[in-house]
């Protein structure tokens, strides 16, 4: 679905990733671990297309198509979407009215999916104005379940989600990844930025990685690298060597 | 047609066109209270169907009841300025509009002042709304596309009676060859309100208006919403202000000011001389092409207790909120036209739907060219 081939992004004139490479099959979620500032928004955001992340050399290459310089509205519409770490406040829009343009006006189906993240009271508010952490992160979650990503691409989605409404945003980045459904049926794909890790009770992601000043350093077991990133921390993969 | 349009048809396609823009409804009186329509100096109608509302010309009103002598020049001086003194100098031109005593309106009312000629068309209104009577009033403004060069001179008088609300929605419509000088005082008594609502999407060669509320009476409310376009060649100088008189009175002045060329002055000016007062101007404005906004909000305070802000900010659009919509799959003039809208959406609390409606349809008029 994609494939990232020797991948360099600045940001504000500063190289911040340097040779990245990575290739997300059909119904695979990967997961990304790091350090702060170690790069892992900065590869998410220049996959999506913004100018900040301003790709310098290599290639994105997803679903046959080569997107390395094509627009972000153009990449959405092609299925890919990203849940923001921290969104930006537009000033009166409404969420409800953002929906309706993404969804094309599908209102019934706003509202369940509202009712479901227990946003239905939000729909007329300004979008991200004065939310809480946990309620940006339903209201993303929201946004993605109408838009409806072929390859879903997560900031940190635990971050800031008490843990009243961890197994409602857990579930519901399951269904987006298609986690309800048998492997071999699975189209979505997943690329998940997280910290705690506590994504990882909700969905069984199939690869790990872990990215250190702007380059992975190790691919592995998702499972197996948390368990030794919380026992040790990530200054031991820094230290890391390959012998 | 009701028969007081007579003569209405003959207008020209482009410029009826323009007169509906304004909102005014030619084929019926549906969803409007009573409605206007000056063409020049030349009344084309005044008619209404509600009872305790009584439109009619200023000429025939002046002569009907000499007890509007006592609002008549009275809330806007004589010798003002230029302006008033050219008015003041010709026989009366336009509308008394009264609403009386506990009357109230569930429509709008519709006046619509429409500039035909290359001259100046002068206007003088007065507008009454008596204890407790509540009064929605669409004011639309419009040129001729064949008007090469004219100038609209206005005089607003508008009295709000004790426990009365009038809402006043201007819609400019004017061409790009037009100077407009309207020139207006409200007179709000005792827990009287005020909604003025102001929207100016199109282009005008020059707009120079600072209407002034009075705040006379205990709890008095005024509120001015402003939402200016400035295309290349308009100049606009627009503001609003309001003296705090009385005990109790509030004062909200707030503004959207969008340049995509043309200069655009926001006044704005609150005066707190007694106790127990409020009062907030809030600019906002976007620069979306090299053009000129000049916020100068003032607030004056003169006794203890009084409390009075302002806030004024320019810039332009934020790049990550563009994108943000982007990411949500919006092209980038669609992410663009998006947050334009969101930025000009003030909430005009307690506003009819038409009346809403019809400041949407002149900024969706608008959008296209941002
Ligand atoms: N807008 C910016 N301007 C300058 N530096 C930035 C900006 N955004 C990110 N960076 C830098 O890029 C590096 C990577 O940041 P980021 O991708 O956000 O890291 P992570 O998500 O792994 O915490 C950091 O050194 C950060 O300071
Ligand atoms: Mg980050």
């Amino acid at each position: 679905m994609l494939i990232i081939e020797d991948l360099h992004v600045e940001v504000e004139g500063r190289e911040v990733l340097h040779d990245i490479n990575l290739t997300i099959n059909e119904g695979e979620t990967h997961v990304l671990m790091g350090p702060n500032g170690s790069g892992k928004t900065t590869l998410l955001r220049a996959i999506m297309g913004f100018g900040s992340s301003r790709i310098t050399e290599g290639s994105l290459i997803y679903k046959d198509h080569d997107i390395t310089h094509v627009p972000i509205h153009e990449r959405a519409r092609l299925g890919i979407g990203l849940l923001f770490q921290r969104p930006p406040t537009v000033s009166g829009l409404k969420l409800g009215k953002l929906l309706a343009v993404t969804s094309g006006g599908d209102s019934e189906r706003i509202d369940e999916y509202a009712r479901h993240m227990n946003m239905d009271t939000f729909l007329e508010r300004d979008i991200n104005k004065g939310f809480s952490g946990g309620e940006i992160k339903r209201s993303e979650v929201l946004q993605l379940m109408i838009q409806k990503p072929d390859l879903v691409m997560l900031d940190e989605p635990e971050s800031g989600v008490d843990l009243e409404n961890m197994s409602l945003v857990g579930n519901a980045i399951a269904a987006l990844v298609e986690k309800d459904q048998h492997i071999i049926n699975r189209k979505k794909s997943g690329l998940i930025i997280t910290h705690t890790g506590y994504i990882l009770d909700y969905i069984d992601a199939d690869f790990g990685h872990v990215m250190c000043d702007g380059t992975f350093k190790c691919h592995g077991n998702p499972r197996e690298i948390l368990k030794m990133v919380q026992s040790k921390g990530y200054k031991e993969c820094i230290a890391c060597q390959r012998v | 047609m009701p028969e007081s349009m007579k003569g209405y048809s003959d207008l020209g396609e482009e410029d009826r066109r323009r007169i509906e823009m304004t909102g005014l409804q030619t084929e019926s009186l549906e969803g409007r209270s009573g409605s206007f329509l000056q063409v020049d100096e030349h009344i084309h109608h005044a008619q209404t169907d509600s009872k305790g509302i009584e439109i009619l010309a200023l000429s025939d009103a002046l002569e009907k009841y000499t007890w509007l002598e006592d609002y008549y020049w009275k809330a806007v001086p004589r010798d003002k300025d230029e302006i008033t003194q050219y008015i003041a100098a010709r026989e009366p031109k336009g509308y008394v509009l009264i609403a009386r005593k506990g009357s109230q309106t569930t429509f709008p009312l519709q006046t619509c002042l429409f500039l035909a000629k290359d001259d100046i068309q002068y206007v003088h209104n007065i507008i009454i709304a008596e204890e407790g009577a509540e009064l929605h009033l669409i004011a639309g403004c419009a040129s001729s596309m064949k008007t090469k060069k004219g100038a609209h001179y206005g005089v607003t008088e508008i009295y709000v009676g004790k426990d009365a609300k009038v809402t006043s929605t201007m819609i400019h419509t004017w061409g790009e060859s037009i100077e407009v000088y309207p020139r207006s005082v409200t007179v709000i008594e005792e827990r009287g309100i005020f909604l003025s609502n102001y929207v100016c999407m199109v282009p005008a060669k020059k707009v120079q208006m600072y209407p002034t509320a009075e705040l006379r009476g205990e709890g008095a409310v005024a509120r001015f919403s402003s939402i200016i376009l400035a295309t290349p060649g308009s100049y606009l100088d627009t503001g609003s202000r309001a003296i705090l008189s009385a005990k109790g009175a509030t004062a909200e002045l707030i503004t959207r000011a969008i340049t995509t060329g043309g200069t655009i002055i926001s006044r704005g000016h609150i005066l707190g001389s007694v106790k127990d007062t409020k009062g907030h101007i809030e600019c906002r404005a976007l620069i979306l092409k090299d053009g000129t906004i000049h916020a100068i909000p003032e607030i004056e305070g003169r006794v203890v207790d009084c409390e009075l802000s302002h806030e004024a900010a320019v810039g332009k659009i934020a790049r990550d909120e563009i994108e943000y919509l982007m990411a949500r799959g919006l092209s980038e003039d669609e992410a663009t036209a998006t947050i334009i809208r969101g930025f000009l959406d003030v909430k005009i609390s307690g506003l009819p739907e038409s009346l809403q409606t019809q400041i949407d349809a002149a900024i969706d008029a608008a959008e296209k060219g941002f």
